[in-house]
């Protein structure tokens, strides 16, 4: 039954070099010292940049709720720490936000990459995309879009700010416009 | 072998350790012995204990962290094996107590029981080097030395009854937890900073 197949668009998506490296300048220019990362094609030029910079410790899990016990760790520890992860990767941490993170009051600055949205061709991403907004207001996680390069460093700046005053996790969604060229 | 013994064989060692612990009996057991500054009761997100010390040990390689986990508890993070093996953090003793019984739930039980799942093994498997599998007091106490001395990633996996504390209850909330053991961290952190 070879006309059952669905065939899905291909398209050529390149993740934007320019503005990954603004978002990794912008990182460092926050203080940021130790990122917690599951790889993901968003992140991929981020995280090549984290993994070669000896400024950063990085360290990448096998999967996202990890993150969230690494990045309290860090926090005792004192050490400023940046999680960056996929929306879909932020639904299977929830449990660790709310039940270590907002439940002791540990502060965390989450970079979501928000795949599934506004001109996303691969239906697989697309529930995660639709109802990643709803979820974030539904935990009381404060959050903002990022979609402009000579933003995005402050934005970041920002969320860490936010993060570290309100003791809340914080989420910056990083948007197609940004990452894509 | 009780869980309970254990903690109070090893509980003069942890007077300067980070300790962070799983919900439930276990952290009841630690903080009934006495609680310290620097002990860390994470009493939900069940499977995140290891995580949590995987962070401490990381961005604290001057501290010695020691994780008390359970099979519950880790079998819900069994991830945490690899991510700990990837990273092999020199300053960090992951004890699992296995009792083979979500205790502090109600008693059901867990995958371990009757040695269907042996969380040793899947240690070792995920790469983790010094694994130790114990079942008697004295296995577990040497083991735990060992730990201290070897100045390695270790896993000391320890079958224990199943049985906890007839009492729960600590006169501690648990931001004040988070709030206080930061603190500790911190304040000694700066202490040594002058230190030096």
């Amino acid at each position: 039954m070879i006309d059952a197949v669905i065939r899905f668009p291909t398209f050529l998506m390149t993740v934007s070099y320019d503005n990954s490296k603004i978002i990794f300048d912008g990182i460092k220019a926050a203080g940021i010292k130790s990122i917690s990362a599951l790889p993901e094609t968003w992140l991929g030029l981020l995280l090549q940049r984290a993994e070669s910079d000896p400024e950063i410790q990085l360290v990448q899990v096998a999967k996202e709720e990890e993150a969230i016990g690494i990045a309290a760790g860090a926090y005792f520890a004192g050490t400023p720490h940046l999680l960056l992860m996929q929306n879909h990767g932020f639904f299977g941490a929830i449990n660790g936000i709310v039940s270590l993170a907002q439940l002791y009051h540990v502060p965390l600055c989450m970079l979501i990459a928000l795949r599934g949205h506004w001109g996303e061709p691969y239906p697989w991403h697309t529930r995660g995309g639709i109802v990643t907004e709803a979820v974030l207001r539904a935990l009381g996680i404060p959050f903002e879009y990022a979609r402009e390069p000579n933003q995005v460093a402050k934005q970041i700046r920002e969320a860490w700010t936010f993060s570290q005053s309100s003791l809340s996790p914080v989420a910056l969604l990083l948007t197609r416009d940004l990452m894509e060229d | 072998m009780e869980r309970a013994r254990c903690l109070e064989m090893i509980y003069p060692e942890l007077e300067d350790k980070l300790v962070v612990t799983i919900m439930g009996a276990s952290a009841q057991e630690l903080y009934n012995l006495g609680h310290r500054e620097n002990f860390f009761y994470l009493q939900h997100a069940m499977g995140l204990a290891s995580s949590i010390g995987l962070g401490l040990a990381m961005h604290l390689p001057a501290e010695r962290v020691v994780v008390l986990d359970g099979d519950g508890s880790v079998l819900m993070n069994l991830g945490t094996f690899a991510t700990l093996a990837r990273y092999r953090p020199k300053n960090l003793i992951h004890m699992v107590f296995d009792n083979g019984s979500l205790l502090s739930t109600g008693g059901f039980d867990s995958h371990t029981t009757s040695g269907i799942t042996d969380i040793a093994a899947i240690a070792r498997g995920a790469g983790i080097e010094h694994v130790a599998a114990v079942d008697t007091a004295v296995g577990f106490g040497e083991a735990f030395i060992a730990a201290l001395e070897r100045n390695d990633l270790s896993v000391i996996v320890a079958k224990v009854a199943a049985v906890g504390p007839e009492h729960y209850g600590m006169d501690l909330q648990l931001p004040e937890n988070a709030f206080r053991f930061r603190r500790w961290i911190l304040d000694r952190k700066r202490a040594a900073g002058q230190a030096s």
